[in-house]
């Protein structure tokens, strides 16, 4: 063995240099309780997310980073909020100032103060639904979410939970044989009401009328309702947001009311909410949206952010400008009111005045043939590769009107006028359907992608319109809805 | 306390707790430093100037570092030292790291990592198989061919003929866990690391070879990780060594992890290949002659990418005797990232092609692939028939033919069959199609120095019993499973036994837990140890109550001789007041194996793991979507260890094997960057893609090799069940057209809808 030389370094080191001072001094302290304990947060800048949160400065580390992109679920938190309803979210793209007056439960809270293991903890146990573990803390709170709403549908409560080892199997399992256990009673959060910390940099409206104002002198500002959209510019892109309102406590702007034409649904209503909402009405666009991210996504994104942000991949936009839904959007105390299509005016541009912002949507009632049709690499938790929502109106056996809106296809979401001017007036047929397809050609110049080719997605978009016509004659063509 | 039958993982209470402890969770002293690196964003070309002045002034920077900074060996490769930690003049693909960032804080430094100043002259980069090829472009001198019967002549006589190729893609192990690593300096430029690894003992080496120091002096400590898949094997090197290199630099605790993106970007991933064949072949499908050829992409670094391309070659066979034969492989060097080990080792893709041939020659001849996979099947075990694999081994356990026959029972796999085949006849809109892929996998290290093992086993004055060995846990169960060997071997209850974290401290030269070794290996070293202690103590017992020391047994936590029963705890408190010692290493090697990669002769393997899946699936003829309804497995896992771990072990395999050949597609642009680098955008296997209906049974047999309690090896086998997946949905496809479909793998919707268009162009 040849000697090893002296040592480069000698014990003292070269020392470290004195780094610059990143200290921004706090700007607010927010409370909310944590595992049943009120805790206050110092915020610096409105986005330290709750996953740095836990981690870093409650010692709490069970609950992982695994994406930083709200895409895995192993830093799934349940958030209970002031009606007392707790649902999963991810908390890593949740910011705190997000929290106020909420209850927060982590997997170290899903467990007793005792020590005592919750059904779903005894039940992973039992059903050997953990390998490596590092998801668990995820799935944990997913699943006692669910347990708690007495959710069953478990594929769908857990979509947002991505495993590596296990292959799902033994977690459905234990999901299934504790569905009938009681809730412990320490699950019970009750969120008692709090002063709600506001100030001109990160805002917190409690009503519409104080956003709308602040909005007029703060243009500049980002509105944030559920931070699904927002929280990547941060944590992916290093965004510096230099002023913030928060949404989550203007409770008018999140309210779902209905007439016997339309319902009007708030701007901060949740995807969630929003699919409850319409799920008798649409059960295709209901169905569509179980497929919108994930559990935890839908519980905080909103239809508001969804159309605000002007996507051309959100998979609602597609299904309200097939419905004919308008857009009501408020700039101080002036509102008005205009068809969501025209809201979109070209990729990253939407027709929105400085110190605008979306208030409401006006979803329409009663269009039974609206069918929505999303397809993705992956069948839940994805992002739309062409997302097509077909509706026509077919009277004495021909097509009066037609309204075809493909997201996916363009830059913005996207009607087919060319696919629909070839239906209309026709005869509803088969033949029909394949002078529209042969139309829908000209309808779009679709790019290629890690998602689709340009190619695929134009033949696609044009056979959905063939699934539309067998769909509607009662000819299953969805490979759900086969089994063994 | 009863062990239970099948005793749980034993970290299980600490997982589903959230006080399970990963890296990122160790606490760290307050003045612990925080690591990133600064990457390129070209695949190839000169580095002409780096300005790190931004990163230095940036929030919370402590200190940058270059290569050039880099006190002794600039160096992380597992194997062929051409894997620099650092850039030097030059980069070799978009995502190499050129230098590291140490700041304050993890966010700190990976926003500082953003603001470089970095002049690159960009050469023309070598990014496909083709680029390869044609520029020769590749690792080892030429290909590596293993040949066996005569194929020239034997191919000129078959009956028939076919030929093709196919591209297989990548895949990224999307362990859940990144990776991660944390460096603590000690007493005289002593480091401790703490690191999410397979093979701490590589981590060991490659951390005092960067700071020039003994061996002695680096100590590794792993207790577990989340997830792994082979992704832990070498890619953790380079995070442990630059939290080394910092430590030693700043005296502080340094951790370093990588973000998702980072990790997508930077490390390897499974090789992605193109297999090529002819085959000549009988009116029953039976294979007279094939030539193979392989083509891997390895990445810019050699890493184990001739292990893993010789795995493909010693799989090319499969559950196949074939008689004539000739594989071919090429090992590409390309301007992407390195790939590595995942799960398989190369034997997937190998068994992937042979699979696929078969797919082909079934199609071609009209008949069930059942039949011409049986008609090709190597003799049973058994039977008075033998054969030689293409590399010379003899093949003597093979128990295909009747786990094929159960399955088939089973699974009732004739009547869906045809019942599928009518359903298709009537639904011109969707396509069911349904498969059976057999999977014999072979058992050790190909590098044969590899396959041994150490342990330590303490007992204490109480009785409680520490066991440490070289194998790592990854959440397979590998604690578990070496946990109960040792009950086992010392005759006491389950709850007596406590596994430690592995620590190159402890148990020292070990190898990577890797080639499904891990139970085989450090099961039998932990055994060894056993045994040993074992006999201490029954010679003392049988010193003192005046015995043969054949005469004691060990049983249930009881010590039982001619007139006496004494309580473990007791027997081992008097035996160490008797100043006998309780401690005892282990040591295992596989014996009978020997191997000439070169040559491609020997016998590579100590036995062969042995399984076979049938699965049915569902596609829309309309957008190429699709959805696996059914899964059947049997698999051999010989006299399991611990039946629960290893159906856990099958499941997760075969739902990690489909998302390979489905909804997992590496998507890299023309300029060699990775597009695909976060779950948004690369889609693994969600809870509603695994199988409605999925049966899994095992085989219940002893393993006829003297393996630990007569078990086999489960991790790797099972993966190879996906392709069943992958086959029903070419049996699928083939019922829209009468063209054989050329699926290529992944098989996306968009390749099925591909696919599904090539089965019926040339019907037209």
């Amino acid at each position: 063995m040849k000697p090893f030389p002296p040592l480069l370094y000698a014990a003292s080191g070269q020392g470290v240099g004195n780094a610059t001072d990143s200290g921004a001094i706090p700007i607010m302290n927010i409370t909310f309780l944590l595992n049943g304990e009120p805790v206050c947060a110092a915020v610096k800048t409105g986005t330290e997310t709750l996953l740095d949160f836990l981690r870093e400065n409650q010692a709490l580390c069970g609950t992982k980073e695994g994406c930083n992109e709200g895409d895995c679920g192993a830093c799934s938190v349940i958030v209970t909020d002031g009606e007392g309803r707790a649902q999963a979210m991810n908390s890593c793209i949740m910011f705190l100032p997000q929290l106020q007056g909420r209850a927060v439960r982590t997997v170290e809270g899903i467990s007793g103060p005792a020590g005592d293991l919750h059904p779903v903890q005894s039940a992973m146990i039992e059903h050997h639904g953990a390998q490596c573990g590092f998801c668990t803390p995820g799935f944990i709170t997913s699943m006692a979410a669910a347990h708690t709403n007495g959710i069953r549908d478990h594929d769908t409560a857990l979509a947002g939970n991505l495993c590596r080892c296990t292959g799902y199997a033994p977690i459905i399992r234990a999901a299934t044989a504790v569905e009938d256990a009681p809730i412990p009673v320490w699950m019970h959060d009750n969120t008692p009401p709090s002063a709600i910390a506001s100030n001109d940099t990160v805002f917190c409206p409690t009503n519409t009328d104080q956003l709308a104002d602040w909005f007029m002198t703060n243009p500049e500002a980002t509105l944030v309702s559920g931070g699904t959209d927002v929280g990547l510019w941060v944590t992916k892109h290093y965004a510096k947001l230099s002023k913030i309102a928060f949404l989550g406590h203007v409770a008018d702007l999140s309210k779902i009311s209905e007439n016997c034409q339309f319902w009007r649904v708030g701007a901060a209503a949740t995807i969630t909410d929003f699919m409850d909402t319409i799920k008798s009405e649409y059960p295709s666009f209901h169905e569509m949206l179980t497929r919108y991210g994930s559990p935890q996504v839908r519980n905080a994104a909103t239809l508001g952010g969804n159309v605000a942000n002007g996507s051309p991949i959100g998979d609602a936009p597609p299904a309200l400008i097939s419905l004919g839904a308008k857009l009501v959007l408020r700039r101080g105390n002036d509102r008005r009111v205009i068809p969501l299509e025209d809201f979109f005016i070209a990729y990253g541009k939407q027709d929105r005045l400085v110190g605008e912002f979306v208030e409401a949507i006006e979803v329409p009632k009663g269009q039974s043939a609206l069918r929505c049709y999303k397809l993705s690499k992956r069948f839940d938790q994805d992002i739309s590769a062409v997302c097509g929502c077909l509706n026509v109106l077919i009277e004495e056996g021909l097509v009066t009107q037609a309204r075809l809106t493909f997201g996916g296809m363009a830059g913005i979401p996207a009607r087919a006028k060319k696919a629909e001017a070839a239906l209309i007036g026709q005869k509803w047929s088969l033949s029909a359907i394949h002078a529209a397809k042969a139309a829908m050609a000209d309808d779009f110049n679709p790019l290629s992608d890690m998602r689709a080719s340009a190619e695929y997605r134009a033949a696609v978009a044009q056979n959905m319109l063939e699934r539309y016509f067998y769909d509607l004659e009662g000819i299953n063509v969805n490979v759900r809805e086969v089994l063994v | 306390m009863t062990p239970a039958k099948h005793p749980k993982h034993d970290a299980a209470h600490q997982h589903v707790t959230g006080e399970a402890r990963y890296i990122d969770d160790i606490p760290t002293p307050k003045d612990a430093l925080h690591l990133a690196f600064g990457l390129s964003h070209c695949a190839a070309g000169e580095i002409l100037s780096v300005d790190l002045e931004p990163v230095h002034s940036a929030s919370g920077v402590r200190m940058v570092l270059q290569a050039s900074d880099l006190p002794y060996l600039n160096d992380v490769s597992p194997s062929a030292h051409d894997e620099p930690l650092l850039a030097e003049g030059h980069v070799h693909y978009a995502g190499q790291p050129i230098f590291i960032v140490v700041a304050d804080s993890h966010l700190e430094a990976r926003k500082a990592a953003q603001l470089a100043k970095i002049e690159i002259a960009r050469h023309a980069a070598i990014l496909t198989i083709d680029q390869a090829m044609e520029a020769n472009s590749r690792f080892e001198d030429g290909p590596r061919i293993y040949k066996k019967g005569a194929l020239a002549s034997a191919m000129s006589k078959a009956e028939k003929h076919l030929s093709g190729q196919f591209d297989i893609g990548g895949q990224e192990h999307f362990y859940l866990e990144g990776q991660a690593a944390l460096a603590l300096p000690g007493d005289q430029n002593d480091m401790v690391i703490h690191a999410s690894s397979q093979h701490p003992t590589e981590i060991q080496h490659k951390v005092a070879e960067a700071l020039n120091i003994p061996q002695h002096a680096v100590r590794v400590e792993v207790r577990r990780m989340g997830g792994a898949f082979g992704g832990k094997e070498s890619q953790g090197n380079a995070l442990a060594v630059a939290c080394a290199i910092a430590a030693l630099k700043t005296r502080r605790p340094c951790k370093m992890r990588y973000d998702r993106d980072d990790d997508f970007i930077i490390t390897g991933k499974r090789h992605d290949c193109r297999i090529a064949y002819k085959v000549g072949f009988d009116a029953t499908g039976r294979i007279e002659a094939i030539d193979f050829t392989h083509y891997f992409r390895c990445g810019w670094a050699q890493d184990l990418s001739l292990p893993v391309a010789d795995r493909a070659m010693l799989h090319a066979d499969n559950a196949y005797n074939l008689p004539n034969v000739r594989i071919t492989s090429h090992r590409l060097k390309t301007n992407t990232q390195s790939a590595t080990a995942f799960r398989g080792f190369g034997g997937p893709q190998g068994i992937l092609g042979i699979e696929r041939v078969i797919d082909h020659i079934s199609h071609k001849l009209g008949l069930d692939p059942v039949q011409v996979r049986k008609a090709n099947f190597y003799p049973e075990m058994g039977s008075n028939k033998s054969a030689k694999t293409p590399y010379g081994m003899d093949v003597t356990d093979f128990i295909l033919g009747d786990m094929t026959k159960n399955l088939l029972e089973s699974s009732c796999y004739n009547a869906r069959r045809s019942s599928i085949a009518q359903w298709n006849s009537s639904n011109p809109h969707l396509k069911r199609g349904i498969a059976f892929s057999p999977v014999k996998f072979g058992i050790s290290f190909t590098l044969t120095h590899l396959n041994q093992a150490g342990a330590l086993v303490q007992i204490y004055a109480d009785g409680s019993v520490l066991v440490n060995h070289g194998g790592t846990e990854m959440g397979q169960g590998l604690f578990q499973k070496v946990s109960q060997v040792a009950a086992r071997a010392l005759g006491v209850p389950q709850n007596f036994i406590r596994a430690s974290a592995t620590d190159t401290s402890k148990v020292p030269n070990t190898s990577a837990t890797a080639a499904s070794s891990g139970a085989d290996l450090n099961g039998m070293a932990v055994f060894a140890a056993c045994k040993t202690l074992r006999d201490r103590i029954a010679k003392h017992l049988a010193q003192s109550y005046d015995c043969s020391p054949t005469e004691v047994t060990f049983v249930d936590g009881k010590i039982t001789g001619p007139g006496f029963k004494v309580d473990w705890a007791e027997a081992t408190k008097s035996t160490y007041e008797n100043r006998i010692s309780l401690s005892s290493t282990g040591f295992y090697k596989t014996p009978d194996i020997e191997w000439d990669r070169i040559k491609g002769q020997g016998r590579p393997f100590l036995y062969f793991s042995y399984g076979a899946a049938i699965t049915e699936v569902v596609v829309d003829v309309l957008t190429g979507e699709n959805r696996i309804l059914r899964c059947d497995i049997l698999h051999d896992c010989g006299a399991s260890l611990n039946p629960d771990l290893d159906i856990g072990q099958i499941e997760g395999a075969f739902v990690q094997g489909a998302g390979w050949l489905t909804t997992e597609e590496l998507v890299w642009d023309n300029q060699g960057i990775l597009k695909t680098h976060a779950p948004s955008t690369y889609k693994i296997p969600a809870c509603s893609d695994r199988p409605d209906i999925f049966n899994i049974s095992l085989w219940d047999a002893k393993n006829p090799e003297a393996t630990v309690y007569r078990s086999k090896a489960v991790g790797e086998p099972p993966f190879m069940h996906g392709i069943s997946a992958y086959l029903a949905l070419s049996n699928a496809v083939s019922a829209c057209g009468d063209a054989y479909p050329d699926l290529q793998a992944p098989a996306t919707s968009e390749e099925i809808f591909n696919a599904i268009a090539r089965s019926k162009r040339s019907t037209a």
